[in-house]
């Protein structure tokens, strides 16, 4: 199992680049829903009150379970138009 | 239907009429009412000069989130048809960022879904403006403006 993460915008420049979490560090460090996910990337930083997370490109909430090449992308409200 | 991501310049009243004249032969003749909204990068922002701008996109899943939006004002509004073109990439002050185009049979249902397609992408595609202001800083730009 192995896990596609995505930033974009300001959470980028707050959590760096995209990366893969490959089956041994989700083992590693139980990763089972995006919180988790946030939690392993994040080392300690707090999750903003207004991030806004994907789940294969939909919308979900931080306790979403996740599976085997799922992509999760973290990012600041949009502002586009 | 069509929903457009670009990084080129456009010029959204030649990509009207082009789409209009294009339109298929069942839907000439159908529509009743045009209603078209179009948005402009301004040169200001929270009382700051802003010299460019550059707009960042999740490719694949705000294409996916504007079809939908799309999808639904259809069903709702009884749309002939719809057009989005929305900008990304480099952009300057005056270079226009989105258009939105519907047809309909009635004025009313036009000027409410054309609306709403605009409300619901500023509230839910996912893009993104970094503002370059005119004494050099850069900054993101952290919510939409009042409607």
């Amino acid at each position: 199992m192995s896990i596609h993460v995505k930033f974009f915008a300001s959470m980028r420049d707050l959590m760096g680049d995209d990366r893969d979490i490959s089956s041994d560090i989700i083992q590693q460090y139980g990763i089972k829903t995006i919180d988790d996910v946030w939690a392993y990337c994040a080392k300690g930083k707090e999750r903003p009150s207004n991030v806004l997370m994907a789940l294969n490109m939909d919308y979900v909430d931080a306790q979403s379970v996740l599976k085997d090449q799922d992509e999760v992308a973290f990012f600041p409200p949009v502002t586009g138009g | 239907m069509k929903v457009i991501i670009n990084s080129d310049a456009f010029d959204p009243w030649q990509i009207l009429n082009d789409f209009q004249n294009k339109m298929p032969d069942r839907m000439q003749g159908s529509y009743g009412a045009t209603a078209v909204f179009i948005g402009t990068m301004r040169d200001f922002n929270e009382g700051d000069d802003v010299s460019e701008m550059f707009l960042e996109h999740y490719p694949g899943m705000t294409e996916r989130h504007i079809e939908g939006i799309c999808q639904q004002a259809t069903k709702d509004y009884q749309l002939i048809d719809s057009l989005v073109i929305h900008r990304v990439g480099h952009i300057k002050p005056n270079d226009p960022i989105v258009l939105v185009a519907v047809w309909t049979e009635h004025r009313k249902q036009a000027f409410v879904a054309c609306r709403e397609i605009m409300e619901d992408l500023k509230s839910k595609a996912p893009f993104w403006k970094k503002e370059q202001l005119s004494i050099g800083q850069a900054r993101w730009v952290e919510k939409n403006t009042q409607g």
